[in-house]
């Protein structure tokens, strides 16, 4: 399949949603309201996730789409996916610049001159505000911590790929602690992954992966994220047998966080952490795309695994 | 490629603490010229845990504390120090484990071959 016909593969899979009314469309690629059917499928997905991983007594934390603008900094986002980031700015002028704004947007010219950047950028991914926050607690205790968060995430990644948008929600699980248990964290959940998946029918694999980091910095960065395998992503045909969604991703960050804000295991070490990511959307679109967009029809099993 | 090589952080000081002018026959005089000069790009860009003068041509640079953002930065420099570009054949980990093997994958660029 060439690049012109997976791109008619993404364009038409998202129209059949749209038609079948399970995305609500808002004129903008990856931008999308969903409907209640949609809704119910991301929940009991969200549900199934913390049926597999709620055992394990993850803390709860829940925070909005958003996140400090100084933490955003601090997290070198900004060195590796600068295309990506969705900074919030807002205006900031006085009147005589209000009175520019309001002509500009009558004439149709550029009127964002005089927007300045708040103190919040988006979400880029649900774990980054876990970081600091943890850091500011101060060392860790000796089972070092395991964090729960779910948060809707911006990438400013403009596509016709339903499964390419701009604001989506990510469940995920992170362990911070010593390298072995954030090592045995990950690995525990390759298979759970594996494990949960499955009971969902959907084909599936488990690949080496790298994250889409900028420019040629970014080249070495990738090659050296796959060379020590740092991220592992499950995937699911989607759009494409060829090029299969990522729906889950099993990532180690090694150091790279915990030397970012200082943060420590109880030995004085600096911790190492790791997250396994659900990408919500991504997998009621894979379940749609498999089982089709009626889940009444769904097979039994699948329906049991879901609604119990 | 792009037609406009230059680096995009441009350091003078590397350039005057290293050897960018080497000559281009590789005799033992450029190859320690080399390596001094890799050197000091390492101390300056690699953010090593060590001293990066008192590392062995073929120490382990990942084991002194090399990481992944420290190997841009040190690719950056690099490039800078000796007026190449790597391939992005190159943009691996192999190619920066050691100051020996970043010496012969900067003499091979020089030589205008495949490193």
């Amino acid at each position: 399949m060439n690049m012109v016909d997976i791109g008619a593969a993404q364009a038409a899979y998202r129209d059949e949603l749209v038609a079948a009314g399970l995305l609500i469309p808002t004129g903008v690629d990856g931008l999308y309201g969903r409907s209640g059917l949609f809704e119910e499928v991301v929940e009991r997905f969200d549900a199934l996730v913390t049926r597999w991983g709620g055992a394990d007594g993850a803390e709860v934390m829940r925070f909005p789409p958003a996140l400090n603008r100084q933490y955003f900094e601090e997290s070198e986002y900004l060195k590796s996916f600068p295309h990506l980031a969705g900074t919030i700015h807002s205006f900031a002028g006085d009147e005589k610049a209000h009175r520019t704004l309001l002509r500009r947007l009558e004439e149709g010219q550029d009127w964002t001159e005089e927007q300045a950047a708040t103190d919040v950028v988006m979400t880029p991914a649900a774990c980054y505000p876990v970081y600091p926050t943890i850091a500011r607690r101060g060392a860790l205790p000796g089972e070092g911590g395991l964090i729960d968060v779910f948060s809707y995430c911006f990438r400013h990644e403009p596509s016709i790929d339903p499964a390419r948008m701009q604001l989506f929600r990510m469940r995920e699980y992170i362990r911070i602690g010593t390298p072995e248990q954030v090592v045995a964290f990950r690995e525990t959940w390759l298979e759970r992954g594996r494990e949960m998946m499955a009971s969902l029918e959907v084909p599936l694999e488990i690949d080496v992966a790298n994250d889409p980091f900028f420019g040629r910095a970014g080249a070495m960065l990738s090659s050296s994220q796959r060379e020590q395998k740092l991220k592992f992503e499950l995937l699911i045909p989607v759009t494409s047998t060829e090029k299969p969604t990522a729906c889950l991703s099993f990532n180690y960050h090694q150091d790279h966080f915990g030397h970012i804000w200082d943060i420590r295991t109880a030995d004085g070490g600096v911790a190492h952490t790791a997250c396994v990511g659900f990408g919500m959307e991504r997998v009621a679109l894979a379940l749609f795309r498999h089982h089709g967009f009626d889940p009444a029809g769904w097979p039994a099993a699948v329906r049991k695994v879901l609604w119990g | 490629m792009p037609q406009d090589a230059s680096p995009p952080f441009p350091n003078p000081s590397l350039q005057a603490a290293g050897s960018a002018g080497l000559p281009p026959t590789a005799g033992g005089g450029a190859d320690d010229g080399m390596i001094a000069g890799i050197r000091s790009v390492l101390a300056e860009c690699g953010g090593l845990a060590v001293d990066a003068g008192r590392l062995a041509v073929d120490d382990d640079l990942y084991a002194a504390g090399l990481t992944s953002h420290g190997c841009v930065g040190l690719m950056l420099g690099l490039e800078e120090q000796f007026d190449v570009e790597f391939p992005e054949k190159l943009l691996n980990r192999r190619t920066f484990e050691s100051i020996a093997a970043i010496r012969d994958a900067v003499r091979g660029l020089i030589d205008g071959g495949e490193a």
